[in-house]
């Protein structure tokens, strides 16, 4: 019986539960003579340094502390896109509040406080711009005086994509239905906050960066380059990492200071990020406008869709993948699953004095998903149709589909598990429920969500956003060791997906030893091959894909050597329950023996092949698509606007489950996020760019009585874009359940005329749309019966 | 998020607590259950430079029934304890129906009753349901000791009492309310545990079907916790009908004067004002 | 102000342990520094997100919100205590079967949150529990496992 498929416990879990995980903070603090470091961050979103002033004698460094020491840039190279550089500490300006503009060092974190507090820092404080659309005015404040924008003031990309045909269909349609849409800024929020340890050995010149990170080898090459250090004098490792969503993705520039730090001390220093700074100055996330204007027939066809998309990307870029990501992906996919022959976008990055955007589980879909989610809805009510049936009418059903910008859409169930989901639902039943409710005046609505999440994209996708950096393949290097146990390095980097079980499993099936015969390494630059770690459902396709093909290229090495000791054709070795045997016979060799013959006496191995049983594969594929259909039933209070999720239910394809355990976690976690995304998180400024929700008392990622349970059924559609046949599935569930719950509320208060296109739906904003649209003596009335 | 250094002292008697307060004044806060006082302390948006562990102090942690007409709810009394308490009657399930939503159970754990009402969130719960009850707060200094009406306790300024740097509190006397009156407790927060938005605590005497007495206190809706003059007005010798509830939750959002904030502007405040005081009312007339 | 170090004895996982500490310093942070007891972790630092919870004479505390020195006398378990040397915890096993955990970091303090309900109340109902289990923030699980995997617990742990 083949592993994968099964729902095997996980190897990473007895650690962990025993509280012997190692992560970042764990690691420095059973360092001993560690010394630990604060940042003296900037109290003002904008504004000139005039003066820094630091306690004689304490170790604090600033801008000028790290002369020579280069600035973070990633680029594009597109005539559309303006490259931001992120100096490592503020020099001259200060361009959002929490900017670190000193380092300090002290023997705890406490004295570190202490110090940071006594460093007094005097700013110029300048007109701050914070919202995009204003950002944009020729008369607003420049966030990067002097820089060139010939797109627009603070306008650092203008992307463009029109097909020739738009007006003709926009001409021809029954019905022109606008909506404009509104994602507020979000904090990824891993439980552990970001954190690093820099250890500088002067005996060999090297250092460790040991790091909360997804990408490891990439934060090396970055350390490298800004640094002007040599790569091989560093290492960087990431031991276990306490959630991430895209927060530690991206190079921090407190990482860069900490490593600069410490080489100038010659000593250990640890920056454990407390929530405060994490809420204020870590990554911000989404903070998307989209207008949207779709033609349809009267029978709910999608003719064309004209778009117009402003993200609001902060005050900074972000390595490697720039701020780029998220217009870009917003104009490559909008479309999503539907038809569509004419489509024009526009999409902009605009700079302003908040905190930087960095790619948050989904990045941009999450929003693209609620704008096409939501202009359908409209569409259908505005048509008198059912949102099923317009659904029905335009999600692609033949394979593959190219999407109008080009984007190849793999087979997938898009139609199935809508199908599949209105049954789960129970749609006809729920529609009488909720016709009783309305009578005893209770606001019961349902909420549809169908799309694909983009995964497993290798160079060639990422190339296509003309990245200087270009990511893409994974390595996998693979032996077997003397004793007949397994060591596959990874250039993935899991922190807490479980992959290490998963590839296990592959591996198990390829080679016919037990899974835990098999130790994954990763997360280690002296360790692991290049790779570009784990983010964007990438792992399992990709790192999956190396595996597997490392997996049978060291197939292929014990099948020769067994057969050319058992006196058989390669073909006629199988390698089963730990041994090597001649099918239909019960001739053959342990592996173990394999093992100790190929490193130990290799004098014997068949003729001119190399000594050991090391192994390395590559896997650089174009692309996949998983899809899902979501659906949440929920039921709004219009007296408080607060809305309770009765239901939602999911209906996965991710294709092959190599552990369905493990796949249905991520959906549990993603659909968690997204409903945390669409009710409850939101960053706020106030009109001077302080932030208002800086505690997790304001910011409100909710909690296990918020969360419904989660209804999940599982569809596998074979693609041969991945060769394990597996699509990824980490984002999806945050891509889709915004826009179910949207939907399902503007379904929920269609009788007061009320359509919800602002996430977080937050209970005050739904409240504000439920007086608007009742008069209040009605209102009253409500409150008396509730 | 390191508090900044502070001395600890944790006093074995009552003298020697009032004596340190005395002698620090300003300088110095008291630390009971620690739930609201040392996240400020994280912050370093507190930081004192003693702190006084009042721990130890022996005869803070009673819940006294010894007199018929009230109940003394000593200020070290923990969130839990009243949550599960045993007092009898309208008074012991009112404070049980509050207690639990205090925080979470941890904070219930180590929180308390005294505390709440000395660091005087006005989203708290403990605040408003002494302020409905016109409990008297027991305070004392090394020069002595007095009582303070609840609602002359708390300023109409957030995190404000009339409580003197040298004095500590000691108790919260609430009356034993009667087998005539219905209690009721209604609160609306973003989240299971957070703090309220708005919260409304009822009780209220019945004369046969009609009320004789309403007491209604809100939280979340101005400095400090407020009582609903109007609203209580509007139901006391009036008939207890859904029309009355109605009027008097009307009255309540009138009278009030919220501010908005991220979680809601002023008119949303209003509006759960007289959701929650609906519902509140609803529980205590059930 | 003080920063001299205060000596006592904190009693963890039934081991006495002499330290010497800053009254600053939380309970969280001198286990994790000064005993060596890096399972406890520290996520917010506000009292808001309970992965620092430990248990404090039984009952759950955020040992963030909780300085050392209020500690001496009392009996400090932590999730290194859980575990019977190499036999887990029931609680532990069913968060490992029933995939109750992702990246692991919140574990421990929902791991000490649940032991302390089940110990104080084998029988409490599942909406209680659901409840309780609301005082700890995940952001990796979306908490169905969680729940799922302390029901199990619940099961195994009825006396």
């Amino acid at each position: 019986m083949s592993w994968t498929g099964r729902s095997l416990r996980r190897f990473e879990d007895p650690a962990l539960v025993r509280g012997l995980g190692r992560f970042v903070a764990d690691v420095a603090d059973n360092h001993t003579g560690a010394r630990h470091a604060a940042f003296v961050r900037s109290p003002v979103p904008a504004g000139r340094i005039r003066s820094i002033e630091a306690p004689a004698g304490a170790s604090v460094f600033t801008a000028a502390s790290f002369s020579g020491i280069g600035t973070i840039c990633a680029r594009l190279d597109r005539p559309d896109f303006v490259p931001l550089e992120t100096p490592v500490l503020a020099s001259d300006a200060v361009r959002h509040q929490g900017e670190p503009v000193a380092l300090v060092v002290a023997g705890s974190r406490a004295e570190a406080e202490d110090l940071a507090e006594q460093v007094i820092v005097d700013i110029e404080a300048t007109r701050p711009v914070l919202d995009a659309a204003a950002a944009t005015d020729p008369d607003a404040p420049a966030v990067h005086r002097g820089l060139d924008m010939p797109m627009g003031n603070n306008v650092v990309l203008d992307a463009r994509f029109a097909t020739d045909e738009l007006e003709a269909a926009f001409e021809a349609a029954d019905e022109i239905v606008e909506i404009e849409i509104r994602a507020h800024r979000q904090n990824a929020l891993p439980i552990e906050a970001r954190g690093a340890m820099a250890a500088h050995d002067p005996g060999t010149g090297r250092t460790t960066l040991t790091a909360a990170n997804q990408m490891p080898h990439m934060l090396r090459t970055a350390l490298a380059d800004i640094l002007n250090v040599p790569e091989a004098e560093l290492r960087v490792v990431t031991p276990e990492v306490g959630g991430a969503f895209g927060q530690k993705m991206c190079v921090p520039r407190e990482y860069v200071a900490l490593v600069a730090a410490a080489r100038l001390l010659n000593t250990t220093i640890a920056w454990i990020e407390d929530r405060s700074e994490n809420l204020l100055a870590s990554w911000h996330s989404r903070d998307h406008s989209y207008r949207l204007a779709g033609a349809f027939s009267r029978g709910g066809a999608l003719l064309g869709l004209d778009a117009d998309i402003v993200c609001n990307i902060g005050a900074y870029s972000n390595y490697p993948v720039t701020f780029g990501v998220e217009p870009l992906m917003a104009l490559a996919e909008l479309p999503g699953p539907y038809r569509l022959s004419q489509y024009r976008v526009r999409s902009r990055a605009v700079t302003t004095n908040l905190c930087p955007i960095a790619p948050y589980r989904g990045v941009s879909r999450p929003v693209l998903t609620l704008a096409m989610e939501r202009l359908i809805d409209t569409a259908a009510r505005r048509l008198g149709l059912d949102p099923v049936r317009v659904r029905r009418t335009n999600l692609v059903t033949e394979f593959p589909y190219s999407m109008p910008t080009g984007l190849p859409v793999d087979p997938g169930s898009y139609s199935e598990t809508l199908e599949t989901a209105v049954e789960a639902v129970d749609l006809e039943g729920f529609r009488r429920r909720q016709q009783q409710a309305a009578a005893q005046g209770r606001y019961l609505g349902i909420g549809f969500s169908v799309f694909g999440e983009r995964t497993g994209y290798g160079t060639p996708a990422f190339a296509a956003r003309a990245m200087e950096i270009t990511p893409g393949y994974e390595t996998v290097r693979l032996e077997m060791n003397p004793s007949g146990d397994v060591t596959a390095r990874i250039g993935a980097s899991p922190h807490g997906q479980g992959l290490a079980t998963a590839l296990s499993q592959l591996l198990a099936d390829e080679l016919g030893v037990e899974p835990r015969q098999v130790a994954v390494v990763h997360g280690d630059t002296d360790a692991a091959p290049y790779g570009w770690g784990t983010f964007a459902s990438r792992s399992m396709v990709i790192a999956g894909g190396a595996t597997k093909l490392a997996g049978q290229r060291l197939a292929a090495r014990l099948k020769e050597i067994a057969a050319h000791h058992l006196e058989a054709s390669p073909d006629d070795i199988r390698l089963e329950q730990g041994s090597a045997t001649v099918a239909g016979t019960s001739i053959g060799m342990a592996l173990p023996e394999i093992a100790r013959l190929a490193h130990h006496s290799s004098h014997r191995l068949p003729g001119d092949m190399e000594p050991g049983l090391a192994v390395s594969a590559t896997y650089d594929p174009a692309g996949t698509f998983s899809n899902a259909c979501h659906a949440a039933v929920v039921e709004v209070d219009p007296d408080t606007g607060a809305v309770c999720l009765e239901r939602f239910v999911v209906i996965a394809d991710a294709g092959v489950e190599v552990n369905p355990m493990i796949v249905e976690g991520q959906i549990h976690g993603g659909v968690t996020q997204g409903i945390a995304n669409a009710l409850y998180e939101e960053l706020v400024v106030d009109g001077d760019g302080n932030l208002l929700t800086a505690s997790l008392m304001d910011f409100l990622p909710p909690t296990a009585c918020e969360i419904p349970d989660i209804e999940v059924t599982h569809i596998q559609t074979v693609t041969d874009a991945s060769i394990t046949g597996a699509k990824g599935v980490g984002e999806g569930g945050a891509i889709g359940a915004p826009a179910a719950v949207l939907n399902a509320i503007s379904d929920a208060l269609a009788p007061l005329g009320i359509e919800v296109n602002e996430m977080p739906a937050t209970p005050s904003r739904l409240r504000e749309l439920i007086r608007q649209a009742v008069p209040a003596s009605t209102a009253e009335t409500a409150a008396a019966g509730g | 998020m390191k508090p900044a250094a502070f001395d600890y002292r944790a006093p074995r008697t009552l003298e020697e607590a009032l004596g340190l307060l005395r002698e620090h004044q300003d300088e110095a806060k008291v630390l009971a259950g620690g739930q609201s006082l040392v996240p400020a302390m994280n912050f370093r948006l507190a930081r004192p430079a003693v702190l006084v562990d009042i721990a130890r102090v022996p005869g803070l942690d009673r819940i006294d029934l010894d007199d018929p007409g009230s109940v003394t709810v000593g200020a070290r009394v923990r969130h839990l304890d009243l949550e599960h308490n045993t007092i009898p009657g309208p008074l012991g399930v009112l404070l049980a129906r509050t207690g639990r939503w205090v925080g979470h159970y941890p904070i219930r754990v180590r929180g308390t009753f005294g505390g709440s009402l000395a660091h005087a969130d006005p989203a708290a719960e403990w605040c408003a349901l002494a302020c409905a009850l016109d409990a008297e707060i027991h305070c004392r200094s090394a020069n002595g000791a007095r009582v303070v009406e609840a609602c002359d306790f708390f300023e109409q300024m957030a995190f404000t009492t009339c409580l003197a740097p040298d004095e500590l509190l000691m108790g919260v006397r609430l009356p034993s309310l009667g087998d005539s009156w219905g209690v009721g407790m209604a609160e609306f927060a973003r989240r299971w545990g957070d703090f309220a938005i708005v919260l409304a605590i009822a009780a209220v005497e019945r004369d046969g079907d009609s009320v004789a007495r309403a007491r209604i206190a809100l939280g979340g809706v101005a400095g400090g916790p407020v009582r609903a003059a109007h609203a209580e007005a509007a139901l006391s010798g009036r008939a207890a009908t859904p029309e009355s509830v109605a009027a008097a939750a009307a009255a309540a959002a009138e009278e009030v004067d919220p501010t908005g904030d991220i979680h809601g502007s002023a008119d949303y405040r209003r509006d759960l004002v007289r959701t929650m005081v609906t519902r509140a009312l609803n529980q205590a007339l059930a | 102000m003080n920063a001299e170090r205060v000596e006592l004895t904190l009693t963890v996982n039934g081991e006495p342990r002499a330290v010497a500490v800053e009254p600053r310093k939380t309970l969280a942070d001198t286990l994790r520094e000064d005993c060596g007891l890096t399972g406890t972790h520290l996520g917010c630092e506000h009292g808001v997100c309970g992965a620092c919870t430990v248990l404090v004479d039984d009952e759950p505390v955020r040992s963030c919100l909780m300085f050392a020195v209020q500690c001496s006398g009392v009996e400090i378990r932590t999730v290194e205590g859980l575990a019977d040397g190499d036999r887990l915890h029931p609680i532990q096993q069913a968060f490992w079967e029933h995939h109750g955990l992702q990246c692991g970091f919140c574990t421990p303090g929902f791991l000490m949150l649940a032991t302390s309900v089940l110990e104080a109340r084998p029988d409490i109902g599942d909406e209680e529990l659901r409840e309780v289990l609301a005082s700890n923030l995940c952001r990796c699980t979306g908490y169905q496992n969680i729940i799922t995997s302390v029901h199990a617990a619940r099961d195994q742990m009825r006396p």
